[in-house]
């Protein structure tokens, strides 16, 4: 068994985050760029089902830029056997299909029988490319598991559906998303900190992948970038025994009530 | 897919088609966000539903869409178990394209909504924009916006040339279509999508409905939210927030640190990871602010804030902000309310 995770390096959602506002990509040097915490999750979902199995081998997979090596070689403290890192300047800008079939061509060279990942960015807030990945690939998709199970032939799961939840099952080869609902990743010991450093990382240009950035196919492309205005307090009192009364005219005079 | 009856409708070629697809719930009902799917349809073309129901139920969901601005519905019918994951649904949407041509097509930006975007999109080699809170159209086509970063930034995309795919963050639009009378055309699956090859696809072993425990608006649609926060204290404390809620009829939503203390449910957590609001009012009670949870609705048009710490940086956003116990303020606000008749 052959786990892959897709690993998502993003600029923390715990400080603040900054577009460029002439190129509307992402300022690099603005925040600190840290693991996706959703990716956190699907690692450890993988790590502990290759923990419990005979066979079972995990590599991490990232596309981007430069710096993302580092959180690589973190996620790999947690554990992993190897990590696969697709970067190349053609890749700034990238949109989901172009992102897909970077990730799609990534995993078929690197050989899968399961495929996670989390199931929605924090910086992109898409949550297609699990299964577009999949659609790619022409294996099932799962996505946004709240709970999954792995055997030796298939995976399964259950997730949201309209007006309840279904439990879905799909044969291997497969692609599943995990949600926030998965348990909190392990912390990387010592001992993890220090293996990660020997375990392979490869990189791939998208040459070495036959992927052609350019490729004159639908592209969806940003037209304009502004920054939303920063919000002002307004105004702010101090209960004296009578806030709630306050609140009540405010609402009313607004007529929010 | 066959089509087993069509009325020819009356096409109105000057305008461009924009599929919708709208889903159901179990009784039949459309979700709430079809108004709104529809609404942001009808401000780039003509709006055509597209609505795969319970059995016995495609008709009355497709004069709802109708209600909503549906000029034309396809709708077909099914069972949600034992059907493959996601298939059916493409099926349909699939088959409304092929008859409809359409210049973009908007799905709901939900667990389901995404799938059918991302399969589209890669069967159809169409470009995708995700996460969209308003269109509009400019001379060159249809224009989708997005709100990045917990709404710090605001951009615009487009697609480079064909069919644009938009997954649409609910309770974001307001735009709304007057009502029409649609033209319904019934579609059959076949095998309810069994006819995907074998191994591609994962199917559902099992259905649960969900008990209706609340009656309370859902969180995402909400015009009013009242969140709770760890400064509530307990999951009794909590129950202040859903109290007021009530009160309001509004949505109960809940802050990160009060659902990892196990106060609120997961499914209310507002914020960076969790749901995104945007509603008129929104109502913080014992929520400090954190990034994370203004990411999720710091674009409430008014925001109120109760927090017994003076320094906390939800207040930096208030509109009305309250030092003081939230276990003092809200019965008072609720008792002065009721005794005003609001």
């Amino acid at each position: 068994m052959k786990i892959v995770v897709l690993v998502k390096e993003v600029p923390d959602s715990y400080g603040e985050r900054k577009l460029n506002l002439t190129t509307g990509l992402a300022e690099r040097e603005a925040s600190e760029k840290v693991l996706d915490e959703i990716t956190g999750r699907a690692v450890e979902v993988a790590v502990s089902y290759a923990e419990s199995a005979q066979e079972a081998e995990v590599a991490l997979l990232a596309v981007g830029p430069a710096s993302a090596e580092a959180t690589l070689r973190k996620t790999l403290a947690m554990g992993g056997d190897s990590a696969h890192h697709v970067v190349d300047e053609g890749l700034a800008g990238a949109d989901l299909t172009l992102t897909a079939e970077v990730i799609a061509a990534a995993l078929e060279r690197i050989g899968f029988d399961l495929v996670i990942a989390g199931d929605v960015s924090s910086d992109g807030t898409g949550g297609l490319i699990p299964t577009m990945v999949a659609q790619r690939l022409g294996t099932a998709h799962a996505t946004s598991l709240d709970a999954v199970e792995i055997t030796d032939s298939a995976v399964a799961g259950e997730r949201a559906a309209y007006g309840g939840t279904v439990r879905v099952q799909a044969p291997l080869p497969a692609v599943v998303s995990v949600t926030e609902r998965l348990p909190d990743p392990r912390f990387p010991g010592f001992k993890g900190i220090m293996s990660a450093k020997k375990k392979p990382l490869e990189t791939y240009t998208l040459a070495d992948l036959g992927v052609e950035a350019e490729a004159d196919v639908p592209r969806s492309i940003m037209l304009s970038v502004s920054e939303t205005p920063a919000r002002m307090s307004g105004e702010k009192i101090t209960d004296d025994g009578d806030a709630g009364t306050r609140l009540a005219e405010y609402l009313i005079q607004r007529r929010l009530v | 897919m066959t089509m087993v009856e069509q009325n020819t409708p009356e096409r109105n070629t000057s305008e461009p088609n924009i599929l919708v697809f709208l889903p159901v719930l179990p009784s039949g009902e459309l979700l709430g966000s079809a108004a709104e799917l529809l609404g942001a349809a009808s401000a780039l073309g003509t709006p055509v539903g597209v609505i795969l129901a319970p059995a016995g139920k495609g008709h009355a969901a497709a004069e709802a869409a109708g209600q909503c601005g549906a000029a034309r519905v396809f709708t077909a019918e099914h069972k949600v178990t034992g059907s493959l994951l996601t298939t059916p649904y493409l099926e349909v949407v699939a088959a409304a394209w092929e008859a409809t041509g359409p210049e973009a097509v908007l799905v709901p930006n939900d667990v389901d909504g995404r799938d059918i975007a991302a399969l589209l999109s890669v069967r159809t080699g169409s470009a995708i924009a995700s996460d969209v809170v308003g269109v509009h159209r400019d001379e060159e086509g249809v224009v989708a916006h997005h709100s990045v970063y917990g709404s710090g930034y605001t951009t615009e995309s487009a697609p480079t040339h064909g069919t644009l795919i938009i997954t649409l963050r609910e309770g974001a639009v307001d735009d709304r279509a007057p009502a029409a009378e649609p033209v319904v055309e019934t579609l059959e699956l076949n095998g309810a999508g069994l006819d995907e090859p074998p191994g591609t696809a994962a199917s559902i072993t099992e259905f649960t409905e969900s008990v209706e425990a609340s009656t309370r608006p859902d969180l995402r649609g909400a015009k009013t939210v009242v969140s709770g926060g760890r400064g509530l204290g307990s999951k009794e404390g909590f129950e202040l927030a859903g109290q007021l809620a009530d009160e309001l009829g509004a949505g109960l939503g809940a802050s990160r640190a009060a659902v990892d203390a196990g106060y609120a449910a997961h499914s209310l957590q507002v914020g960076q990871t969790g749901v995104t609001v945007t509603p008129d009012l929104y109502i913080a009670l014992g929520i400090s602010g954190a990034v994370q949870h203004q990411a999720g609705m710091q674009t409430a048009k008014t925001i109120v804030a109760v927090n017994k710490d003076p320094e906390a940086p939800i207040f930096d956003i208030a509109d009305f902000g309250i030092v003081g116990d939230a276990f003092e303020v809200v019965p008072q606000l609720i008792e002065t309310l009721r005794a005003k008749g609001q």
